[in-house]
């Protein structure tokens, strides 16, 4: 779509864009608060983040999100991964509308539904909850993100490609590793991030299936909160703001720079 | 390892995977909002016991009862909970499609070497914590909080307006969280459109008002439908929101639901709200697959 960009439109993006970060912008702004009001500003201090990293339960409930994230995030990425090829490349197969309706289904599953599901499941199989439990309900719930994001790029994947490499010598096998892996990379990329901010974010499913010893950083956070709105909750929210959003714009810019190179290499290929 | 044997590892393991860990666990759910609550661990009455074989199913059928659901029926407070998440879902739907519509539509007409980042503006606060972003509002809305102390400042308001926990912040703290859903889906179907298409209606007589309602609002309605399916499913469960920005008058099922299950232990009563809860969203979500699959095959 082309036509003029009128005042109406440059003012609907610059509201929407303040409604979108405003909020987020106080909230940093906020942590760097002397006061232990979080809406009257005092000077500027960061004695917040020096408390924070020396609350031993933050730091203890940090590490174990990490470490569910990272493990969840990689899983998640192969098995969706695999379910994309499934979806895009399999053909027909029985049970097929089944297998895609499990794969679209957790993205608006209500998460009080997926978390109490899974906990029951675990409690009936006699598993003890605690981090792995969290771990496998992030696996099951991100894996479908990870598909979905996966194949939407493979749809449009040009498969003469592969056939050439199969014309080359290659197996399937191989074709798939060295030709279709490499161009799906960036997707792939973009999956796993996306896996592990999810992975990161969960509240709801994290507490229906944690047990004792394993709180998550989002659970410590809630239980916070509850309590009142405090300047380490600001400055805990920054970190992770910064982190995620460093992490966004690096693999944005990198997979930018794929698709260049990739254009070059195609203009210079037709040469 | 040959090609069949291949093709049935690949489609089985993802297969498999959800097979147990999604659909397996729904029906356990099923099974325990047919049992009784119980002081044990868990805290359940085993209802169906599958090594008891034949003379256990028979067990099982003679001893059912849907006590339960009967419950859901005969307690208000879960009726009124089902029918006031409905309605904050649809009005906050339709809240969402308001604002996000003039953003998407914005973006679709900015120049195209803005668009990758309006694009990145618009994903980016969707990758921040859920949690975060509904925080960040209690400082907003609160009666000390930033709003009312600009309000007070301009003068438009003497005393603090009371907008923390009502359903004011709950639809507030639902359009913001659930905004990039709602944009990234009409976004993509706006900048398809084909500009020729507008100027052939405005070249035929219309003003750009008409030929908006006439050519862009019926051709961008895939976007129209996905934006809404991704609002409305997600926040009729929605627990977070209400529970953080609402007030004790805020009902909604997963509020409901949550309280059961962890303050009163009552895991049937829970499992019981959550297949009701389950039948009520069937229907979007069947749509809603149907209309990701055509549009998937669209792309093709």
């Amino acid at each position: 779509m082309n036509s003029r960009f009128t005042w109406f439109n440059a003012t609907s993006l610059t509201l929407g864009f303040v409604f979108l970060y405003l909020p987020i912008l106080l909230l940093v702004i906020f942590s760097f608060n002397e006061s232990r009001l979080v809406t009257v500003w005092a000077g500027f201090s960061t004695k917040w983040y020096v408390e924070l990293f020396q609350d031993e339960a933050f730091l203890d409930a940090a590490l174990v999100t990490l470490r569910v994230a990272l493990l969840s995030a990689t899983v998640a990425t192969i098995l969706g991964t695999l379910a994309a090829v499934v979806m895009i490349r399999a053909g027909r197969f029985r049970g097929r509308t089944l297998f895609s309706g499990m794969i679209y289904a957790p993205l608006v599953m209500p998460e009080v539904i997926t978390g109490l599901s899974l906990l029951l499941l675990f409690v009936a199989i006699g598993i003890d909850r605690g981090f792995w439990t969290i771990t496998i309900a992030h696996i099951t719930f991100s894996m479908c993100y990870a598909a979905v994001v996966v194949s939407s790029r493979m749809v449009t994947f040009d498969t003469s490609l592969e056939e050439a490499a199969t014309d080359l010598g290659c197996t399937p096998f191989q074709s798939f590793i060295k030709v279709t892996l490499p161009i799906m990379a960036p997707a792939i990329v973009s999956a796993w991030l996306l896996a592990f901010t999810l992975s990161l974010d969960d509240l709801v499913i994290a507490s229906f299936t944690s047990g004792p010893g394993a709180t998550t950083l989002p659970m410590k956070i809630y239980s916070q909160v509850r309590l009142g709105v405090t300047p380490q909750i600001n400055a805990l929210s920054t970190i992770l703001i910064s982190v995620v959003t460093l992490g966004v714009l690096t693999a944005s810019f990198l997979t930018r720079r794929a698709e260049t190179k990739r254009k070059a290499d195609e203009l210079l290929a037709g040469s | 390892m040959d090609r069949k044997s291949g093709r049935f590892l690949l489609i089985g393991i993802p297969y498999l995977w959800l097979g147990l860990l999604f659909l397996v666990p729904f029906f356990i759910v099923l099974k325990i909002s047919l049992s009784d609550i119980a002081v044990a661990i868990p805290p359940y009455t085993p209802t169906f016991d599958l090594g008891a074989g034949w003379s256990g199913f028979i067990q099982f059928l003679s001893g059912l009862d849907f006590e339960n659901y009967i419950w859901l029926i005969e307690d208000d407070l879960y009726i009124n909970s089902y029918l006031s998440s409905l309605k904050i879902a649809f009005f906050s739907t339709l809240f969402a499609l308001l604002v996000g519509y003039p953003i998407a539509y914005a973006m679709a007409k900015a120049p195209s070497e803005w668009r990758p980042t309006l694009l990145m503006l618009i994903i980016l606060p969707f990758w921040t914590s859920f949690l975060i972003r509904v925080y960040a509002w209690i400082g907003i809305l609160k009666p000390e909080g930033f709003l009312n102390q600009f309000l007070m400042m301009l003068g438009i308001i003497d005393e603090p307006l009371q907008i923390i926990n009502t359903d004011t912040a709950v639809y507030i703290g639902i359009v913001y969280s659930y905004l990039p859903f709602m944009v990234l889906p009409l976004y993509s179907a706006l900048e398809k459109l084909d500009g020729a298409l507008l100027e052939a209606a405005e070249d035929l007589g219309c003003t750009a008002i008409q030929a908006f309602w006439k050519v862009t609002f019926p051709l961008s309605m895939p976007g129209i439908v996905a934006g809404c399916f991704l609002v409305f499913i997600p926040a009729i469960g929605e627990f977070v929101i209400p529970d953080l920005l609402g007030g004790s008058d805020t009902i909604m099922i997963g509020k409901t639901l949550w309280a059961d299950f962890f303050s009163n232990r009552d895991w049937p009563l829970a499992s019981a709200v959550a297949v009701v809860l389950l039948l009520l969203l069937i229907v979007p979500i069947v749509l809603f697959q149907r209309q990701q699959e055509r549009a998937q095959e669209a792309e093709k």
